[in-house]
């Protein structure tokens, strides 16, 4: 999963290392806020669409990985429930000039302990403009979470964020009593 | 009272699922659906997207693509693809068994894919 507020540039991560272009999928959910019961025997409910992009990569004969981009609001966490489910890990992407914009994302994945998670710091050629040390505290994050930067345009860089999740998530696996 | 709820005057693609919104399975977004025994016939006889779907998954497909490739949205896929499932039509693929936390030889066999990228 890349999570992460709007125009952050999930859609150019996922695509850097997708096989396919990013498809842009349309999820059609209840309206939680908006819906009643009327008298009629279906009842109606509102509803609202949640864009999001998915990617793929074949990593070998018989493995096929699913990359999907979900907005960072917290009012799309119900689509996140669904996605958690079978993901190996997942990555939250932020702009350092707006990191509020990835709080929602965060605050999620901390209370979801069993899938693994890295920050990914989308700057321009991957240069960071200030230490990793402010952004983790202007973030408040746990000290053992990874807080990478990368240039979401270049796959490289994708690819080295990707391996270091997946690397992070062996270290969970291998030692239950550090999940965060 | 039901009229002021229409936000738009297009037909919500759940009236094609007969108002049903819970299909009788859970259908994760990476499910694999395929068609066992595609039959002519059973294609001819399926309305719209049902047909469109039993098409697509004669090549085996996960419950996004087809939600992707058909421009249906996710919700009425799972819909359709649980009926054509129930029906006997298509089958779904077993899910690996997720007990939350991800094994670690599937990690590796990922890792070692992931290193192979270099486009």
């Amino acid at each position: 999963m890349v999570a992460g507020g709007f125009g952050v540039g999930k859609t150019t991560f996922v695509r850097s290392v997708s096989e396919i272009e990013p498809v842009t999928t349309e999820a059609m959910m209840t309206d939680a806020s908006a819906d009643f019961d009327d008298l009629a025997d279906t009842p109606q409910k509102a509803t609202t669409t949640v864009a999001m992009d998915f990617g793929r990569r074949t990593l070998d004969e018989s493995l096929v990985l699913y990359l999907f981009g979900t907005p960072g609001q917290a009012r799309f966490w119900f689509l996140w429930d669904d996605l958690i489910r079978g993901a190996l890990g997942a990555i939250v992407l932020a702009d350092p000039r707006r990191l509020a914009d990835s709080f929602p994302a965060i605050e999620y994945f901390e209370n979801f302990p069993s899938v693994p998670f890295i920050v990914a710091l989308n700057c321009f050629h991957g240069i960071l403009p200030y230490r990793i040390e402010q952004v983790r505290d202007a973030l408040t994050i746990g000290p053992h979470i990874p807080v990478l930067t990368c240039d979401a345009r270049d796959t490289r860089s994708v690819q080295h964020i990707l391996v270091e999740l997946i690397r992070y998530a062996m270290t969970l696996t291998s030692s239950p009593e550090l999940v965060h | 009272m039901a009229g002021s709820l229409r936000r738009s005057g297009r037909v919500r693609p759940y009236t094609l699922t007969h108002g049903r919104t819970i299909s009788r399975r859970p259908l994760l977004l990476e499910t694999l659906i395929s068609v066992p025994n595609y039959d002519p016939a059973i294609e001819r006889a399926l309305i719209a997207e049902s047909r469109e779907i039993y098409r697509l998954c004669r090549g085996t497909r996960s419950v996004i693509e087809i939600s992707a490739e058909l421009a249906i949205p996710l919700g009425v896929i799972r819909v359709l693809v649980g009926d054509l499932a129930d029906s006997g039509l298509l089958w779904v693929h077993p899910t690996a068994p997720g007990t939350g936390v991800p094994d670690q030889e599937l990690l590796e066999r990922v890792l070692l894919g992931l290193q192979t990228i270099t486009r």
